[in-house]
């Protein structure tokens, strides 16, 4: 075996030598920025200088063509340079007004949405799926393409009331995040223990250790140390299945698909909030969801008709109320939209303030 | 060339459409790789079973002990053998990216060349903390490819109960509400504590997360045990001309019902000029001959709908610093948590106030490492011990900015009640 090379710790490597020079040159200077058109930035720097942004939807997962494509493109249009946003858009910047529409053409000839800006419907943040995930309910770039290719006029149009930020999440752990609408796969049954592979597999105290009920204690089945559920108790959450492979908390039948509305990070008129549950219960139809596409898209639509300009979802839901939200979107209300988990009490309503 | 593709039927349906098709990707590179043909058929196979299949284990580099995310299949025949066994192994390497996200081609072009030659040629930028994916690599060829990377100047990121992988927004580089150097910040804690990032040694993961302003573009309050978020503490900035050429292109309605109505602490007014009031705490600028727009800067919070709403009229201060926030984190296992206020204020500006920021952010990661049960995120820990007992343990004085209210309930026991008194006392005697 060839002698090993120790690593360079180098760490995170300095931004200045990757940036756009215009930006490396102005740092910290900015004073202005508008919004053009759909997917296209203007920044004013305080001595005057002009950067204009275009903004572009990917595929997030790039193979090497997209990428070499991704260069060439930057080379001619853009100085060489580029960036990712943290929804995997790109970035070009461009130092002449004149250089946005010919920029345009070109990314949309080779496919690329320009848009993503101000008030759309932005690039869904989401997890790796059955790409990659070693616990995935379902695919999470398939639901991503899926869903683009229906949202995608919204994505290149900027007509919503403010920007909406999606999210997927291949189970509950919930790796796509809090978003205006969240979509994220439920598991409905308690997992089904592969016996035989417990004892080898797992470390059983950590398992035990990890479900947020203690429904999961050490026994012995068929002679062998294994575990078992108290599928009472079991929430469904899938917390015993990272460190122990044999809770099979997946269910190619029962696993099914929740939607999430009203979560967001910005501290912008409210304090930032947690997306909430609204619809349960439907099917991980691969490949293209179209259960799933129906109920995003009626929120959106509901939403976009009725909400005033700068609000939020959560914003919107704030001003008509959650009876209002359910009545206008025709999601039906059910038990299972009160929390009875820790801290719940919070969520009722202690007061008269009730709208007809 | 490679060997013959599968027949992927329900893969094939995600090509159409207008939004750029993942599976277009991954059959461009199955077209010269193995590796990706037989990723194609066990994809196929996840989308008709609806299971996925891959398992973990243990893959490195030497010198580390994180930062590999290794897949192995578990699609296997009445035999055991692979029944895709070119993507038997198939492998991440997170790679930090440089802070903002910012690239010239030279270094993509070579990502792309070093995952060509011993990778599957897939990248994903990004993953959801904010690394560079390079997917789809054998055991064998993992160290290889590394050392290439390394050679650029590139550092694995984290994986596993570390230090993980930060990310900071757009900020300075082109944003005018950027209120410190985002890059320099994440960069000066990250380097410095590198060593948990790449020898997973911590109870369980631990973010930072750098946001320029309150609007969090890198979502830190949910997302990071430490968040960094720009604010700042003298009065919002104006600009007349811009405040005017506002109000020209969208009218007195707008500025209403848009900017002064949607303030979430009504901190502003509008007033005739003649009624215009004077005062230290307050911004007055200008939106026709006829009326002001006047902010009780005491009263607001740093929200920024104003000024995103009304840019380059409205800026954030020039006294510019930071609010620390810690605790944020996912679902598991309590439910998700935000981060909550530890610092309501600091300057982050001289080389001193990033040590100090360093400082505190050290602490705070040994203060984690000594207390936090295994698999236990910091917010858990916080809600465990409750938040006094973790300022007291990293020296941080209480302060009413901390809570959305007082305690509410008479249970507790407060036996130095005269002592604390009197440290509130000479806090306020020292401000």
């Amino acid at each position: 075996m060839a002698e090993l090379r120790a690593p360079d710790e180098c760490g995170v490597p300095d931004p200045m030598p990757f940036m756009h020079p215009t930006l490396r040159e102005n740092y910290g200077k900015w004073v202005f920025h508008s919004h053009p058109k759909p997917g296209v930035l203007y920044h004013r720097a305080e001595n005057g200088t002009e950067v204009w942004t275009v903004k572009f939807g990917t595929a997030r997962q790039l193979d090497g063509y997209t990428v070499r494509l991704l260069c060439d493109l930057a080379d001619k249009h853009a100085d060489g340079h580029m960036r990712f946003t943290a929804r995997s858009n790109v970035e070009f910047m461009v130092t002449a007004e004149s250089k946005v529409d010919p920029l345009i053409k070109e990314l949309n000839s080779h496919g690329f949405p320009v848009g993503g800006t101000a008030n759309s419907v932005s690039m869904i943040s989401h997890t790796q799926g059955f790409l990659h995930c070693d616990i995935p309910g379902t695919d999470a770039s398939g639901v991503v393409k899926a869903l683009m290719d229906e949202l995608h006029e919204e994505f290149i149009k900027c007509e919503m009331p403010n920007r909406v930020k999606l999210s997927t999440s291949c189970c509950e752990i919930n790796c796509g995040g809090q978003a205006d609408i969240a979509i994220i796969m439920q598991h409905t049954k308690p997992p089904k223990i592969n016996h035989d592979l417990v004892a080898n597999v797992c470390e059983r105290p950590t398992v035990v250790a990890r479900c947020p009920v203690a429904a999961i204690r050490p026994a012995l089945v068929n002679g062998k140390p294994s575990l078992e559920v108290d599928e009472k108790k079991c929430i469904c959450c899938g917390a015993c299945f990272p460190p122990c492979p044999p809770m099979q908390i997946n269910d190619p039948e029962h696993s099914k698909i929740a939607i999430w509305v009203g979560g967001k990070n910005s501290n912008a008129r409210s304090k930032p909030t947690f997306h909430k549950l609204v619809a349960s219960g439907l099917p991980n139809n691969l490949p293209r969801w179209p259960e799933v596409a129906a109920v995003v898209k009626n929120i959106l639509a509901v939403y976009k008709a009725d909400a005033q300009p700068w609000e939020r979802m959560g914003d919107w839901i704030d001003r008509i109320g959650w009876p209002r939200f359910f009545e206008k979107t025709g999601l039906p209300f059910t038990k299972y939209h009160i929390d009875d988990w820790r801290g719940s009490r919070t969520t009722l309503n202690a007061s008269t303030h009730i709208r007809f | 060339m490679a060997k013959k593709m599968h027949d992927t039927p329900m893969l094939d349906k995600l090509e159409s459409g207008p939004w750029p098709s993942f599976v277009t990707g991954l059959k461009r590179e199955a077209a010269k790789k193995d590796i990706m043909v037989d990723l194609l058929g066990q994809l196929e196979t996840s989308y008709k079973t609806k299971k996925g299949y891959w398992k973990g284990g243990t893959v490195g580099v030497f010198g580390y002990g994180g930062g590999v995310i290794p897949r192995f299949t578990e699609l296997k025949d009445e035999h055991e053998n692979p029944v895709f066994p070119d993507a038997a192994e198939f492998h991440t390497l997170r790679i930090q990216p440089p802070a903002g996200m910012h690239y010239d081609t030279a270094t993509l072009r070579k990502f792309a060349d070093i995952w060509d030659k011993y990778g599957s040629g897939l990248i994903g930028l990004h993953g959801q903390s904010g690394d560079i994916m390079m997917q789809g690599c054998t055991t064998a060829n993992v160290q290889p490819a590394w050392e290439e990377i390394n050679a650029m100047g590139f550092d694995m990121g984290g994986a596993g109960p570390a230090l993980r992988t930060s990310m900071s927004c757009v900020g300075a580089a082109r944003c005018e509400m950027s209120c410190y150097d985002e890059a320099k910040a994440l960069r000066t804690i990250i380097n410095a504590n590198i060593d948990d990032m790449h020898r997973p040694a911590l109870p369980y993961k631990f973010k930072f997360k750098f946001s320029g302003c309150p609007n969090d573009c890198v979502n830190s309050i949910q997302r990071s045990d430490m968040a960094t978020i720009g604010t700042w503490r003298d009065n919002i900035q104006v600009n007349e001309q811009q405040a005017r050429d506002y109000m020209k292109g969208h009218g007195m309605d707008k500025l209403v019902n848009d900017v002064i109505s949607k303030c979430p602490t009504r901190a502003i007014t509008l007033r005739n000029k003649a009624d215009a009031v004077t005062g230290d705490s307050i911004s007055t600028v200008a939106v026709d001959d006829q009326h002001v727009m006047q902010i009780e800067n005491h009263d607001c919070v740093r929200c920024m709908h104003c000024l995103n709403v009304m840019p380059g009229a409205l800026l954030p201060g020039k006294d510019k610093g930071v609010t620390i926030l810690v605790g944020g984190k996912s679902v598991l296992k309590i439910g998700a948590t935000m981060g909550t206020v530890i610092i309501p204020f600091m300057k982050l500006e001289s080389e001193e106030d990033f040590e100090k920021l360093n400082e505190m952010s050290r602490n705070i990661i040994d203060f984690f490492a000594e207390n936090a049960l295994e698999h236990e995120r910091t917010g858990e820990m916080i809600e465990r011990i409750g938040l006094v007992n973790f300022l007291e343990g990293l020296d941080i004085d209480v302060d009413p900015n901390m809570v959305n209210h007082p305690r509410a309930n008479p249970y507790v026991r407060m036996d130095d009640w005269d002592e604390e008194v009197e440290k509130a006392n000479e806090r306020k005697a020292a401000a």
